[in-house]
Protein backbone atom coordinates (compact mmCIF):
# COMPACT_ATOMS: atom_id res chain seq x y z
CA UNK A 1 0.00 0.00 0.00
CA UNK A 2 1.30 3.41 -0.94
CA UNK A 3 0.77 6.69 0.89
CA UNK A 4 0.35 9.26 -1.84
CA UNK A 5 0.38 13.03 -1.60
CA UNK A 6 -0.15 15.40 -4.51
CA UNK A 7 1.02 18.81 -3.31
CA UNK A 8 1.15 22.28 -4.88
CA UNK A 9 2.53 25.46 -3.25
CA UNK A 10 -0.94 26.44 -2.00
CA UNK A 11 -1.70 23.11 -0.35
CA UNK A 12 -2.63 19.48 -0.92
CA UNK A 13 -4.60 18.56 -4.04
CA UNK A 14 -5.03 14.88 -3.16
CA UNK A 15 -3.81 12.70 -0.33
CA UNK A 16 -4.59 9.14 0.57
CA UNK A 17 -3.62 5.52 0.16
CA UNK A 18 -3.22 3.92 -3.24
CA UNK A 19 -2.21 0.66 -4.90
CA UNK A 20 -0.37 2.11 -7.86
CA UNK A 21 0.91 5.41 -9.21
CA UNK A 22 1.91 6.07 -12.81
CA UNK A 23 3.74 9.25 -13.76
CA UNK A 24 5.90 10.52 -16.56
CA UNK A 25 9.40 11.75 -15.77
CA UNK A 26 11.89 13.30 -18.16
CA UNK A 27 13.22 9.80 -18.84
CA UNK A 28 9.88 8.16 -19.49
CA UNK A 29 6.92 6.58 -17.76
CA UNK A 30 7.38 5.26 -14.26
CA UNK A 31 4.97 2.97 -12.48
CA UNK A 32 5.20 2.73 -8.71
CA UNK A 33 3.97 -0.26 -6.72
CA UNK A 34 4.52 -1.18 -3.08
CA UNK A 35 8.19 -1.76 -2.28
CA UNK A 36 9.58 0.41 -5.08
CA UNK A 37 13.18 1.54 -4.66
CA UNK A 38 13.64 5.19 -3.61
CA UNK A 39 13.42 7.46 -6.65
CA UNK A 40 13.61 11.20 -7.10
CA UNK A 41 12.57 12.17 -10.58
CA UNK A 42 11.67 15.34 -12.41
CA UNK A 43 8.20 15.15 -13.96
CA UNK A 44 7.77 15.91 -17.62
CA UNK A 45 6.17 19.36 -17.86
CA UNK A 46 2.50 19.20 -18.84
CA UNK A 47 2.04 15.52 -18.08
CA UNK A 48 -0.63 13.41 -16.44
CA UNK A 49 -0.18 11.53 -13.17
CA UNK A 50 -2.48 8.59 -12.59
CA UNK A 51 -3.24 7.23 -9.13
CA UNK A 52 -5.11 3.99 -8.43
CA UNK A 53 -6.60 4.65 -5.01
CA UNK A 54 -7.16 1.92 -2.42
CA UNK A 55 -10.74 2.94 -1.87
CA UNK A 56 -12.37 2.57 -5.26
CA UNK A 57 -15.45 1.04 -6.78
CA UNK A 58 -14.80 -2.61 -7.72
CA UNK A 59 -14.19 -3.55 -11.31
CA UNK A 60 -11.87 -1.99 -13.89
CA UNK A 61 -11.10 1.71 -13.98
CA UNK A 62 -11.17 3.84 -10.87
CA UNK A 63 -7.97 5.70 -11.69
CA UNK A 64 -7.61 9.28 -10.55
CA UNK A 65 -5.98 11.42 -13.21
CA UNK A 66 -4.29 14.70 -12.46
CA UNK A 67 -2.58 17.17 -14.77
CA UNK A 68 0.70 18.64 -13.50
CA UNK A 69 2.66 21.61 -14.83
CA UNK A 70 6.21 20.63 -13.96
CA UNK A 71 7.32 19.25 -10.64
CA UNK A 72 8.94 16.17 -9.22
CA UNK A 73 8.11 12.81 -7.79
CA UNK A 74 9.80 11.25 -4.81
CA UNK A 75 9.29 7.67 -3.70
CA UNK A 76 10.69 6.33 -0.43
CA UNK A 77 9.39 3.69 1.99
CA UNK A 78 6.06 3.42 0.18
CA UNK A 79 5.53 7.17 0.53
CA UNK A 80 4.95 8.83 -2.81
CA UNK A 81 5.10 12.62 -2.91
CA UNK A 82 4.22 14.38 -6.11
CA UNK A 83 5.15 18.04 -5.93
CA UNK A 84 3.85 20.20 -8.73
CA UNK A 85 3.97 23.93 -9.29
CA UNK A 86 0.42 23.63 -10.54
CA UNK A 87 -1.87 20.62 -10.55
CA UNK A 88 -5.52 19.90 -11.10
CA UNK A 89 -7.57 16.71 -10.81
CA UNK A 90 -9.17 15.54 -14.05
CA UNK A 91 -12.61 15.68 -12.44
CA UNK A 92 -12.08 19.36 -11.57
CA UNK A 93 -11.10 20.43 -15.08
CA UNK A 94 -13.55 22.71 -16.80
CA UNK A 95 -13.18 21.32 -20.32
CA UNK A 96 -14.80 24.19 -22.17
CA UNK A 97 -12.61 26.80 -20.47
CA UNK A 98 -9.48 24.69 -20.87
CA UNK A 99 -10.18 24.18 -24.58
CA UNK A 100 -10.78 27.89 -25.14
CA UNK A 101 -7.59 28.80 -23.26
CA UNK A 102 -5.64 26.19 -25.18
CA UNK A 103 -6.78 27.65 -28.49
CA UNK A 104 -5.56 31.04 -27.27
CA UNK A 105 -2.26 29.74 -25.85
CA UNK A 106 -1.27 27.62 -28.85
CA UNK A 107 -2.41 30.22 -31.37
CA UNK A 108 -0.17 33.09 -30.31
CA UNK A 109 3.15 31.43 -29.45
CA UNK A 110 3.90 30.09 -32.92
CA UNK A 111 6.69 27.49 -33.22
CA UNK A 112 7.55 25.92 -29.88
CA UNK A 113 4.59 24.96 -27.76
CA UNK A 114 4.49 27.05 -24.62
CA UNK A 115 4.54 25.56 -21.13
CA UNK A 116 1.03 26.85 -20.57
CA UNK A 117 -0.34 25.11 -23.64
CA UNK A 118 1.29 21.84 -22.57
CA UNK A 119 -0.32 22.10 -19.16
CA UNK A 120 -3.74 22.79 -20.70
CA UNK A 121 -3.37 19.81 -23.02
CA UNK A 122 -2.53 17.67 -19.99
CA UNK A 123 -5.65 18.98 -18.26
CA UNK A 124 -7.80 17.86 -21.16
CA UNK A 125 -6.10 14.45 -21.21
CA UNK A 126 -6.66 14.08 -17.46
CA UNK A 127 -10.32 14.92 -17.97
CA UNK A 128 -10.55 12.11 -20.50
CA UNK A 129 -10.95 14.36 -23.50
CA UNK A 130 -8.96 13.21 -26.50
CA UNK A 131 -10.13 15.87 -28.95
CA UNK B 1 -26.57 76.94 22.47
CA UNK B 2 -23.22 78.19 23.70
CA UNK B 3 -20.21 78.27 21.44
CA UNK B 4 -18.22 75.91 23.67
CA UNK B 5 -20.95 73.29 23.78
CA UNK B 6 -21.29 73.40 20.01
CA UNK B 7 -17.55 72.87 19.52
CA UNK B 8 -17.48 69.88 21.88
CA UNK B 9 -20.50 68.27 20.22
CA UNK B 10 -18.81 68.61 16.82
CA UNK B 11 -15.71 66.88 18.13
CA UNK B 12 -17.85 64.07 19.55
CA UNK B 13 -19.39 63.49 16.11
CA UNK B 14 -15.95 63.37 14.48
CA UNK B 15 -14.50 60.93 17.00
CA UNK B 16 -17.60 58.74 16.73
CA UNK B 17 -17.29 58.37 12.97
CA UNK B 18 -13.54 57.65 13.27
CA UNK B 19 -14.28 54.97 15.85
CA UNK B 20 -16.82 53.41 13.47
CA UNK B 21 -14.21 53.20 10.70
CA UNK B 22 -11.48 51.74 12.90
CA UNK B 23 -13.91 49.26 14.43
CA UNK B 24 -14.97 48.09 10.95
CA UNK B 25 -11.32 47.72 9.90
CA UNK B 26 -10.63 45.73 13.06
CA UNK B 27 -13.50 43.33 12.31
CA UNK B 28 -12.41 42.89 8.69
CA UNK B 29 -8.85 42.11 9.80
CA UNK B 30 -10.13 39.66 12.42
CA UNK B 31 -12.08 37.73 9.81
CA UNK B 32 -9.16 37.68 7.37
CA UNK B 33 -6.50 36.60 9.81
CA UNK B 34 -7.77 33.01 10.05
CA UNK B 35 -7.76 32.70 6.27
CA UNK B 36 -4.19 34.00 6.10
CA UNK B 37 -3.05 31.56 8.79
CA UNK B 38 -4.71 28.67 6.97
CA UNK B 39 -2.93 29.61 3.76
CA UNK B 40 0.36 29.73 5.63
CA UNK B 41 -0.26 26.28 7.12
CA UNK B 42 -1.44 24.79 3.81
CA UNK B 43 1.81 25.86 2.16
CA UNK B 44 3.92 23.98 4.70
CA UNK B 45 3.81 20.43 3.16
CA UNK B 46 5.15 21.63 -0.20
CA UNK B 47 8.02 23.53 1.42
CA UNK B 48 8.84 20.57 3.68
CA UNK B 49 8.93 18.03 0.83
CA UNK B 50 11.00 20.36 -1.32
CA UNK B 51 13.53 20.94 1.46
CA UNK B 52 13.78 17.19 2.05
CA UNK B 53 14.37 16.59 -1.66
CA UNK B 54 17.09 19.26 -1.90
CA UNK B 55 18.78 17.81 1.17
CA UNK B 56 18.58 14.35 -0.34
CA UNK B 57 20.36 15.42 -3.53
CA UNK B 58 23.04 17.39 -1.73
CA UNK B 59 23.73 14.75 0.90
CA UNK B 60 24.04 12.11 -1.81
CA UNK B 61 26.90 13.86 -3.52
CA UNK B 62 28.49 16.73 -1.64
CA UNK B 63 30.83 17.14 -4.59
CA UNK B 64 28.04 18.75 -6.61
CA UNK B 65 28.98 22.29 -7.56
CA UNK B 66 26.00 24.38 -8.43
CA UNK B 67 26.05 28.16 -8.92
CA UNK B 68 23.09 28.51 -6.55
CA UNK B 69 24.97 26.88 -3.67
CA UNK B 70 28.49 28.17 -4.27
CA UNK B 71 29.65 30.94 -1.99
CA UNK B 72 31.16 33.84 -3.97
CA UNK B 73 34.66 34.74 -2.84
CA UNK B 74 34.25 38.49 -3.12
CA UNK B 75 30.59 39.44 -3.27
CA UNK B 76 30.20 42.98 -4.60
CA UNK B 77 26.43 43.37 -5.07
CA UNK B 78 23.51 41.90 -3.19
CA UNK B 79 19.80 41.96 -3.97
CA UNK B 80 17.59 42.94 -1.03
CA UNK B 81 13.93 42.03 -1.40
CA UNK B 82 11.74 44.06 0.96
CA UNK B 83 8.18 42.87 1.59
CA UNK B 84 5.82 45.65 2.71
CA UNK B 85 2.04 46.10 2.69
CA UNK B 86 -0.17 47.70 0.04
CA UNK B 87 -2.35 49.56 2.51
CA UNK B 88 -1.73 51.50 5.68
CA UNK B 89 -3.76 51.25 8.89
CA UNK B 90 -1.36 48.68 10.26
CA UNK B 91 0.65 50.51 12.89
CA UNK B 92 4.42 50.23 12.68
CA UNK B 93 4.38 47.22 10.34
CA UNK B 94 5.98 48.91 7.32
CA UNK B 95 8.25 51.20 9.31
CA UNK B 96 9.71 48.16 11.10
CA UNK B 97 10.45 46.26 7.88
CA UNK B 98 12.00 49.31 6.24
CA UNK B 99 14.16 49.98 9.31
CA UNK B 100 15.32 46.36 9.26
CA UNK B 101 16.18 46.68 5.57
CA UNK B 102 18.15 49.87 6.23
CA UNK B 103 20.07 47.98 8.93
CA UNK B 104 20.86 45.21 6.47
CA UNK B 105 21.98 47.73 3.84
CA UNK B 106 24.34 49.32 6.37
CA UNK B 107 25.73 45.90 7.29
CA UNK B 108 26.29 45.04 3.62
CA UNK B 109 27.93 48.42 3.10
CA UNK B 110 30.46 47.66 5.83
CA UNK B 111 31.42 44.48 3.97
CA UNK B 112 31.82 46.51 0.79
CA UNK B 113 28.71 45.03 -0.81
CA UNK B 114 26.39 47.30 -2.73
CA UNK B 115 22.72 46.61 -1.98
CA UNK B 116 20.26 46.49 -4.89
CA UNK B 117 16.69 47.01 -3.72
CA UNK B 118 13.64 45.03 -4.83
CA UNK B 119 10.37 46.15 -3.26
CA UNK B 120 6.99 44.49 -2.97
CA UNK B 121 4.02 46.42 -1.59
CA UNK B 122 2.75 49.94 -2.32
CA UNK B 123 3.88 51.38 1.00
CA UNK B 124 7.48 50.33 0.47
CA UNK B 125 7.44 51.57 -3.12
CA UNK B 126 6.07 54.96 -2.03
CA UNK B 127 8.70 55.20 0.70
CA UNK B 128 11.54 54.60 -1.77
CA UNK B 129 10.07 56.83 -4.45
CA UNK B 130 9.56 59.75 -2.05
CA UNK B 131 13.19 59.56 -1.00
CA UNK B 132 14.31 59.04 -4.59
CA UNK B 133 16.01 55.77 -3.71
CA UNK B 134 16.49 53.58 -6.78
CA UNK B 135 14.58 50.27 -7.00
CA UNK B 136 15.62 47.47 -9.35
CA UNK B 137 12.05 46.15 -9.53
CA UNK B 138 8.75 46.60 -7.75
CA UNK B 139 5.57 44.60 -7.30
CA UNK B 140 2.26 45.50 -5.69
CA UNK B 141 -1.39 44.55 -5.43
CA UNK B 142 -1.16 41.24 -3.58
CA UNK B 143 0.35 41.92 -0.17
CA UNK B 144 -2.57 40.51 1.85
CA UNK B 145 -3.40 37.57 -0.45
CA UNK B 146 -0.24 36.52 -2.32
CA UNK B 147 -0.48 33.67 -4.83
CA UNK B 148 2.27 31.32 -5.94
CA UNK B 149 2.23 33.07 -9.33
CA UNK B 150 3.27 36.30 -7.56
CA UNK B 151 6.10 34.40 -5.89
CA UNK B 152 7.09 32.99 -9.29
CA UNK B 153 7.24 36.49 -10.82
CA UNK B 154 9.45 37.80 -8.01
CA UNK B 155 11.68 34.73 -8.07
CA UNK B 156 12.27 34.85 -11.80
CA UNK B 157 13.36 38.51 -11.55
CA UNK B 158 15.72 37.69 -8.66
CA UNK B 159 17.19 34.60 -10.33
CA UNK B 160 17.63 36.49 -13.59
CA UNK B 161 19.90 39.05 -11.92
CA UNK B 162 21.59 36.32 -9.88
CA UNK B 163 22.51 34.62 -13.12
CA UNK B 164 24.45 37.63 -14.38
CA UNK B 165 27.90 38.77 -13.27
CA UNK B 166 28.08 41.66 -10.82
CA UNK B 167 29.91 43.74 -13.42
CA UNK B 168 26.95 43.34 -15.79
CA UNK B 169 24.41 44.51 -13.24
CA UNK B 170 23.88 41.13 -11.62
CA UNK B 171 24.05 40.25 -7.95
CA UNK B 172 26.08 37.74 -5.92
CA UNK B 173 23.69 37.30 -3.02
CA UNK B 174 19.95 37.57 -2.43
CA UNK B 175 18.42 38.59 0.88
CA UNK B 176 14.79 38.89 1.81
CA UNK B 177 13.49 41.21 4.54
CA UNK B 178 9.98 40.34 5.70
CA UNK B 179 7.83 40.10 8.80
CA UNK B 180 7.30 36.84 10.62
CA UNK B 181 3.93 36.02 12.07
CA UNK B 182 4.73 34.86 15.59
CA UNK B 183 1.31 35.27 17.16
CA UNK B 184 -1.72 37.54 16.93
CA UNK B 185 0.09 40.02 19.16
CA UNK B 186 3.69 39.58 18.03
CA UNK B 187 5.14 40.08 14.57
CA UNK B 188 8.87 40.14 14.13
CA UNK B 189 10.97 41.51 11.25
CA UNK B 190 13.27 38.88 9.79
CA UNK B 191 16.24 38.93 7.42
CA UNK B 192 17.04 35.75 5.53
CA UNK B 193 19.62 34.97 2.89
CA UNK B 194 17.98 33.13 0.02
CA UNK B 195 21.04 32.64 -2.15
CA UNK B 196 23.58 31.21 -2.15
CA UNK B 197 21.84 28.44 -0.25
CA UNK B 198 23.24 27.47 3.07
CA UNK B 199 22.82 23.75 3.15
CA UNK B 200 23.28 22.43 6.61
CA UNK B 201 25.16 19.17 6.89
CA UNK B 202 22.77 16.73 8.49
CA UNK B 203 24.06 14.43 11.20
CA UNK B 204 21.67 11.57 10.63
CA UNK B 205 22.48 10.65 7.09
CA UNK B 206 20.85 7.28 7.44
CA UNK B 207 17.47 8.99 7.69
CA UNK B 208 17.75 9.98 4.05
CA UNK B 209 16.95 7.14 1.69
CA UNK B 210 19.39 6.36 -1.10
CA UNK B 211 17.49 7.70 -4.06
CA UNK B 212 17.83 6.88 -7.70
CA UNK B 213 17.80 10.14 -9.57
CA UNK B 214 16.03 10.62 -12.86
CA UNK B 215 17.59 11.84 -15.08
CA UNK B 216 20.74 12.58 -12.98
CA UNK B 217 21.57 14.21 -9.61
CA UNK B 218 22.84 17.34 -11.37
CA UNK B 219 19.75 17.71 -13.53
CA UNK B 220 17.48 17.12 -10.55
CA UNK B 221 19.28 19.77 -8.53
CA UNK B 222 19.11 22.16 -11.49
CA UNK B 223 15.35 21.82 -11.56
CA UNK B 224 14.81 21.75 -7.80
CA UNK B 225 16.77 24.81 -6.72
CA UNK B 226 14.70 27.46 -8.53
CA UNK B 227 11.53 25.81 -7.17
CA UNK B 228 13.06 25.80 -3.73
CA UNK B 229 13.85 29.53 -3.92
CA UNK B 230 10.34 30.18 -5.21
CA UNK B 231 8.87 28.26 -2.32
CA UNK B 232 10.98 30.30 0.14
CA UNK B 233 9.74 33.54 -1.44
CA UNK B 234 6.15 32.29 -1.37
CA UNK B 235 6.49 31.37 2.28
CA UNK B 236 7.91 34.82 3.08
CA UNK B 237 4.99 36.44 1.23
CA UNK B 238 2.39 34.37 3.11
CA UNK B 239 4.12 34.96 6.43
CA UNK B 240 4.18 38.71 5.75
CA UNK B 241 0.52 38.70 4.74
CA UNK B 242 -0.52 37.04 8.00
CA UNK B 243 1.70 39.43 9.95
CA UNK B 244 0.29 42.44 8.10
CA UNK B 245 -3.30 41.51 8.89
CA UNK B 246 -2.47 40.78 12.52
CA UNK B 247 -0.67 44.13 12.79
CA UNK B 248 -3.66 45.87 11.23
CA UNK B 249 -6.08 44.21 13.62
CA UNK B 250 -4.02 45.26 16.63
CA UNK B 251 -3.52 48.83 15.39
CA UNK B 252 -7.23 49.21 14.65
CA UNK B 253 -8.20 47.75 18.02
CA UNK B 254 -6.06 50.23 19.92
CA UNK B 255 -7.36 53.06 17.71
CA UNK B 256 -10.94 52.06 18.54
CA UNK B 257 -10.11 51.85 22.24
CA UNK B 258 -8.49 55.29 22.15
CA UNK B 259 -11.47 56.77 20.32
CA UNK B 260 -13.87 55.34 22.90
CA UNK B 261 -11.78 56.74 25.75
CA UNK B 262 -11.72 60.13 24.07
CA UNK B 263 -15.46 59.93 23.52
CA UNK B 264 -16.05 59.40 27.23
CA UNK B 265 -13.92 62.41 28.17
CA UNK B 266 -15.63 64.57 25.54
CA UNK B 267 -19.11 63.53 26.65
CA UNK B 268 -18.24 64.52 30.19
CA UNK B 269 -16.95 67.86 28.95
CA UNK B 270 -20.12 68.41 26.91
CA UNK B 271 -22.30 67.68 29.95
CA UNK B 272 -20.31 70.09 32.05
CA UNK B 273 -20.60 72.80 29.40
CA UNK B 274 -24.34 72.24 29.13
CA UNK B 275 -24.72 72.39 32.92
CA UNK B 276 -22.66 75.58 33.09
CA UNK B 277 -24.87 77.11 30.44
CA UNK B 278 -28.06 76.23 32.37
CA UNK B 279 -26.63 77.56 35.63
CA UNK B 280 -25.72 80.78 33.93
CA UNK B 281 -29.16 81.13 32.40
CA UNK B 282 -30.84 80.61 35.79
CA UNK B 283 -28.62 83.12 37.49
CA UNK B 284 -29.37 85.60 34.72
CA UNK B 285 -33.11 85.09 35.14
CA UNK B 286 -32.90 85.36 38.91
CA UNK B 287 -30.74 88.46 38.63
CA UNK B 288 -33.16 90.01 36.14
CA UNK B 289 -36.20 89.19 38.30
CA UNK B 290 -34.52 90.68 41.37
CA UNK B 291 -33.66 93.83 39.49
CA UNK B 292 -37.26 94.09 38.22
CA UNK B 293 -38.66 93.56 41.74
CA UNK B 294 -36.37 96.26 43.13
CA UNK B 295 -37.50 98.77 40.47
CA UNK B 296 -41.16 98.06 41.16
CA UNK B 297 -40.84 98.32 44.97
CA UNK B 298 -38.58 101.37 44.66
CA UNK B 299 -40.96 103.45 42.59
Amino acid sequence: MLHVKLVVPEGEVWAGTADEVVAKTLEGDIGVLTGHTPVLGILAPGSVVAILPRERPSGPGGWIQAAVAGGFLSVADDNVSILARQAVLGTDVDRATARAELAEASGGAGGAESERAGYLRAQLRAAGDQG
Amino acid sequence: MGAQLRAVRRRIATVKSTAKITRAQELIASSRILKAQQRLRAAAPYARELTAAVEAVVSRSSSIRHPLTTQPEHPSRAAVLILTSDRGFCGGYNATVIREAAGLAALLGERGVEPVTYVSGRKGIAWHRFRERPMAAQWSGFSDTPSSADAAAITSALLESFGRNASEGGVDEIYVVHTEFVSMLTQRPAVRRLLPLEIAEREDRRAIPVYDFEPSPEKVLDALLPWYVESRVFHALLDSAAAEIAARRRAMKSATDNANELLEALTREANKARQAEITQEISEIVGGANALAETISGS
